[in-house]
């Protein structure tokens, strides 16, 4: 640990490895002064806004799924009830139950990959999962198990674990078989050892005691724990606003450094992600949830960023079960070919859904023909880049005196990961790079 | 020795390489077999040479040029990973508009100007134009698909394992779909590039209830005149033909003037 002596370094970290995306962190200190701190998002445009112009109302939310593979599920969900707001489409009940398990399907998936792959190596210490294929295999092939599960569940109700085609704009192409979808009920059933087990190593991960209050920005539903739909709350005026007033929410801005637009609402920059969602509807989280919480001394709300793992853990123990409620549900009710035909149609549409990292937003306009003339996506993470270069600006001045310039690095880069980014589909993100 | 290899990505939804890590069954055994040197998503680490490069996503700007060419000098076998890396994929559509159009459509004609003057992050908003990996360096294999398939990463890692090139035949996915039995779409009144497309995944998209919008890309030999006839004679308009077309494979030569 260093001290009292001048420091004057800077800090590189060129790309940011082990988040999805490409990104890179830069810091300048000059006689135990911080400078600067610059989180730079460093991915290639694709420019999925203005390329989705002339495509068919049912081809858009099949190609927007492209934007991020991770959340492919979430954009195409989002996009599809974008379009389907536009075109006037009220979906049955059936197919939001289907959406739903599909939804949750992907919660589960992304939030085992997250905590396994990306976070524990951070916490234990290791630079991958990979030298934990030999310390702690019990871990590693959990993991695997937890995942394949996660992705055989997605691919049962959407036809594929990645891009899924089975959901359409009104409803299913094929619908999931009543066989699979018990097979997938009993293999959760049988997975609640391997997600207590989950639950055991968190427990013994040493989370950095660093706190910092921001605004925190979820989707709320009256009636449950909003992922699939929802309106849009804040925790600064604990009220919340309809989706097609996202813009007053996002207010992007854009930024030299960084490819992605960047967001604000009532204050500099807003939080959204598995943190701001527990936070914001702990009391509808299912019991087991809430059990698992205390357990892991998570009380809401939380102010400590490195928290959101233990959120994501939160949210896989209530999608696990609540997954295994809903598919009783779909098997009770006994799914039914449903008409998929409408008349494409002029308007535009608003829709939103939590995707795994935060709140997405979605919106598309359609001219006489039918045919898109336009769109805007905004991820999570174009939304969260302003918020973890403020948790940046706040931890390297107050852990300066304490830590070496290769510590705070690794806590950057920790920090950058707790949130779980998705460059890619911002995108628009990470290397830490301290300049000298 | 083990093989040396490395994943790296380009503009992409990385999905690609999730169907790799995917791959929950086997993945530990092919860790044995070959030593993983470099993997953004999963590892830290970095390497100065790799026996197997698997490249996702395409090119879009000066400075992915320059680590293409890099990435390519230090590899003995290139492979293009995905339908973004082996065709440009869907974000190719972004060609036919100017790229400072685009910039102004996303971020506004003021930022566009701000941010684009900006000598110090020129790099990162200097974009070009969309290419395939091919259209840069050469590329050895590709593995197709939008994502790809599973079974075929699997098959190329073994045959390169056993010194020996993947087969990969230029089957169309109409002749998978036949074998699964699937009702033709055609007979259903929608258009399929299923003919003309490069087979290989199954035809995973009309098992489903869907139609095959050509993620795989075009087939060497494809009668593409043929397959506009067949699409006028069943009743699809001209626009929606092109629609088709420029879906997934808008930059591929043989669907140009679709
Ligand atoms: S080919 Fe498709 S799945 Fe693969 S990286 Fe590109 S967009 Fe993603
Ligand atoms: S549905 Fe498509 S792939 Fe299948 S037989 Fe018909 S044209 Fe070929
Ligand atoms: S059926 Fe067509 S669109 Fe679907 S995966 Fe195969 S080539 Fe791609």
């Amino acid at each position: 640990m260093q001290n009292a002596q001048s420091k004057t370094f800077n800090i590189d970290v060129h790309h940011v490895t082990r988040v999805e995306g490409h990104g890179r962190i830069r810091v300048n200190v000059r006689d135990n002064v911080v400078e600067d701190v610059k989180l730079c998002i460093t991915e290639a445009n694709r420019f999925f806004e203005n390329f989705v112009k002339g495509m068919r109302p049912e081809d858009v939310p099949w190609i927007v799924s492209r934007i991020c593979g991770i959340c492919c599920v979430g954009h195409q969900l989002a996009a599809t009830k974008t379009v389907e707001d536009a075109m006037g489409i009220v979906p049955s009940a059936q197919t939001i139950l289907l959406r739903k398990l599909l939804t949750e399907s992907q919660f589960l998936q992304s939030h085992v990959l997250h905590v396994y792959f990306l976070a524990v190596p951070d916490f234990v210490g290791v630079p991958s999962v990979l030298p934990l294929v030999k310390t702690h295999p019990d871990v590693v092939l959990r993991a695997l198990r937890l995942k394949k599960l996660a992705n055989d569940y997605t691919a049962v109700m959407g036809g594929r674990v990645l891009h899924p085609m089975a959901n359409t704009l009104k409803g299913w192409r094929k619908l999931p078989s009543k066989k699979a979808m018990e097979e997938i009920r009993d293999r959760l059933i049988a997975a609640v050892p391997d997600l207590l087990e989950t639950i055991a190593i968190v427990k013994t991960l040493k989370i950095p005691p660093y706190e910092r209050e921001t605004e925190y920005v979820s989707l709320k539903h009256p009636d449950e724990y909003a992922l699939y739909d929802g309106d849009v709350y804040s925790s600064d005026t604990k009220s919340s606003v309809p989706v097609n007033q996202y813009r007053a929410v996002t207010n992007e801005f854009t930024v030299a450094h960084s490819t992605t637009k960047w967001s604000k609402w009532h204050r500099d920059s807003y939080f959204a992600g598995a943190l701001a969602r527990v936070n914001n509807n702990f009391d509808q989280l299912r019991p087991e949830a809430k059990n698992v919480a205390a357990e892991l001394g998570f009380k809401a709300p939380c102010y400590n960023p490195y928290m959101n793992n233990v959120a994501q853990v939160i949210e896989i123990i209530h999608c696990a079960y609540n997954s295994i409620a809903m598919l009783e549900q779909a098997l009770n009710m006994g799914l039914v070919e449903e008409d998929l035909t409408f008349t494409a149609k002029a308007g535009e549409g608003f829709g939103s859904c939590e995707v795994p990292r935060g709140i997405l937003f979605h919106n598309y306009t359609f001219d006489a023909n039918g045919r898109c003339s336009g769109g805007n996506a905004i991820i999570p993470t174009s939304q969260n880049v302003n918020n973890i270069e403020q948790d940046m600006k706040a931890f390297v001045p107050k852990m300066l005196p304490v830590m070496s310039k290769e510590e705070l690095t690794l806590h950057m880069e920790m920090l950058l990961r707790a949130y779980d980014p998705c460059i890619s589909c911002s995108v628009h993100m990470l290397d830490v790079e301290f300049t000298e | 020795m083990k093989p040396k290899v490395a994943f790296f990505d380009f503009a992409s939804c990385e999905g690609c390489q999730l169907a790799i890590l995917n791959c929950e069954d086997i993945l530990l055994d092919i860790l044995g077999l070959v030593e993983l040197v470099e993997f953004r998503e999963a590892l830290s680490e970095k390497a100065p040479r790799y026996d197997v490069a698997f490249i996702e996503g395409s090119i879009h700007r000066d400075e992915d040029i320059e680590r293409i060419k890099d990435i390519r000098a230090r590899s003995t076998f290139l492979v293009a990973l995905g339908a973004c890396a082996c065709m440009g994929n869907v974000q190719a559509r972004s060609n036919f508009v100017a790229p400072a159009e685009n910039y102004k459509y996303v971020y506004g004609e003021e930022a566009r100007n701000r941010v684009q003057i900006d000598e110090e992050y020129w790099p990162l908003w200097g974009h070009t134009r969309v290419r395939p990996i091919d259209k840069v360096v050469k590329v050895d294999f590709y593995l197709r698909g939008c994502p790809i398939v599973p079974g075929e990463f699997l098959h190329l890692v073994k045959s390169l394992l056993h010194g020996t090139a993947p087969h990969t035949p230029p089957n169309a996915v109409c002749v998978e779909c036949k074998k699964n039995e699937n009702e033709c779409v055609y007979d259903r009144g929608e258009t399929c590039m299923g003919p003309i497309t490069w087979g290989g995944c199954n035809a995973v998209c009309v098992n489903n209830g869907y139609v095959c919008d050509g993620c795989r890309g075009v087939l060497p030999h494809a009668n593409i005149p043929a397959h506009k006839t067949l699409m006028l004679e069943k009743g699809i308009n001209d626009a929606d033909i092109r629609s088709r077309y420029r879906l997934f494979c808008s930059a591929e030569p043989a669907a140009k003037g679709a």
